[in-house]
């Protein structure tokens, strides 16, 4: 199994501006002043060797995710702006002749996980099959509408795919492209649900747009049996924890510091951050991951037997083998 | 985990030792409840001194919020003090340093909320 991250960022697609892209510049050829690069390699182990932040980005299109299986048939997380890359890419290697099935688990309907539909070009393409999962009842009528004019002027009668839904049911595990998938309902104004993805004697957990009370031991210990001694979970770490507690509480997402200590309980091998903040740069993105892993290392004896929590930022392009 | 109450001046310091994670927070919690009434607009202030405390978890911070919320809505003044190297750097990672003040000495803190 691997996962390929196609949008990673929360709440709206965030473009980097002018301004971001001076800041890397002047970075960059500070940190250059002086050397000298013999060929591109010398100058690719340079970048390499330089902050993340100076010589990349965490990007800015909103939650898509892909699981790499060995069936033929897709299954993706998700339908934020990053699915328009992602529809792209498989047209680019399959082509438009050869049908494509993709099964596409929905964490809810809120509009920055939806978006990308419109714009996925497998879509509009006879031959190709859309599968859309997810736990609430109105997700089909959530899809027709965003389609429909004036939000959008092609309708969903023009699209060329055969486009399904299926419902889904918390803690009732499916298969789907040869994966057993199980929904957990999360906190999120609507309800939000995370997947427990396992195939290929690799477990995935997305757990994206999901507020934890970090006092409900009882639902905190749901949780820690959800990700239970899984490969990668994917983690909304979209605030602070100061700002999950206080300010932005109740506005369904969680932090880095929560993300680390449930991870830890419940055994996870990687966790990557998701669902970021907009209004954070990859300089503070960057940070908060050096933050993250300084927590679990303060934290890392607390259960002994665990593996060491890897921690990492996801961004869109970054693919991990599991 | 203990919570030990002296007086200097109008500043009630109350000094916490041990851990504050999910077994001892709740107890930590309790234990500042009592001391909170008092610490309005006019009347005493707190500064919880943490020298003694080696960890504090999301729950410890939860609560240390909380009894903050409470001080804050009675217009009365709370800071925490004297933190270890490790919690500190756990108050900035969590970016509580935002919301809650924090003094490098309890000197600093008691000099600070006797103003």
């Amino acid at each position: 199994m691997e996962v390929t991250f196609w949008g990673t960022r929360g709440s709206l697609p965030t473009p980097m501006q002018s301004s971001h892209i001076r800041q890397k510049a002047r970075a960059l050829l500070r940190a250059a002043s002086g050397k000298v690069f013999k060929d591109e390699a010398a100058i690719d182990a340079f970048l390499d060797a330089q902050p993340f932040w100076t010589a990349n980005t965490y990007g800015g299109d909103s939650p898509c995710l892909q699981v790499g299986l060995a069936s033929k048939e897709h299954l993706l997380c998700d339908f934020g702006s990053g699915a328009r890359r992602l529809g792209g890419a498989m047209l680019g290697k399959f082509g438009p002749g050869a049908g494509q099935t993709y099964h596409v688990l929905m964490s809810h309907l809120h509009w920055d996980h939806l978006m990308g539909f419109p714009f996925f070009p497998p879509a509009f393409i006879p031959g190709n099959r859309i599968i859309i999962y997810g736990c609430h009842d109105d997700i089909e009528a959530s899809f027709r509408r965003q389609n429909q004019a004036p939000n959008f002027p092609v309708d969903f009668s023009f699209l060329g795919a055969k486009i399904e839904f299926r419902k889904l049911t918390a803690g009732e595990t499916v298969e789907i492209a040869g994966a057993a998938v199980t929904p957990k309902l999360q906190l999120h104004a609507g309800d939000s649900y995370g997947y427990r993805i396992q195939a290929e004697d690799a477990v995935f957990v997305y757990s994206s747009d999901s507020e934890h009370r970090i006092e409900d031991e009882a639902a905190g210990q749901g949780f820690v049996d959800f990700f239970d001694k899984a490969d990668l979970v994917v983690f909304d770490a979209m605030y602070s924890l100061a700002d999950a507690v206080s300010l932005k509480e109740d506005w369904g997402h969680s932090s880095n510091i929560v993300g680390v200590e449930l991870c830890q309980r419940a055994g996870v091998k990687r966790l990557a951050l998701f669902h970021h903040e907009p209004v954070y740069d990859d300089q503070r993105i960057d940070q908060i991951l050096s933050d993250t892993r300084r927590y679990e290392e303060i934290r890392r004896d607390a259960y002994p037997g665990h593996p060491v929590l890897e921690v990492l930022a996801a961004y869109d392009g970054l693919t991990v083998a599991l | 985990m203990e919570l030990v109450e002296r007086r200097e001046g109008s500043v009630v310091v109350l000094a916490a030792s041990g851990r504050i994670d999910h077994q001892t927070a709740e107890a930590f919690q309790k234990a500042l409840e009592p001391h909170l009434a008092g610490c309005s607009e006019g009347g005493d202030s707190i500064v919880v001194e943490l020298s003694g405390v080696n960890y504090v978890s999301s729950v410890g911070l939860r609560a240390l919020r909380l009894a903050s919320k409470k001080v804050k809505a009675q217009k009365g003044r709370i800071a925490v003090a004297a933190m270890q190297p490790t919690v500190a750097e756990v108050f900035r990672i969590s970016r509580f340093d935002s919301i809650l003040p924090a003094f490098e000495t309890l000197d600093a803190a008691v000099g600070e909320l006797q103003a």
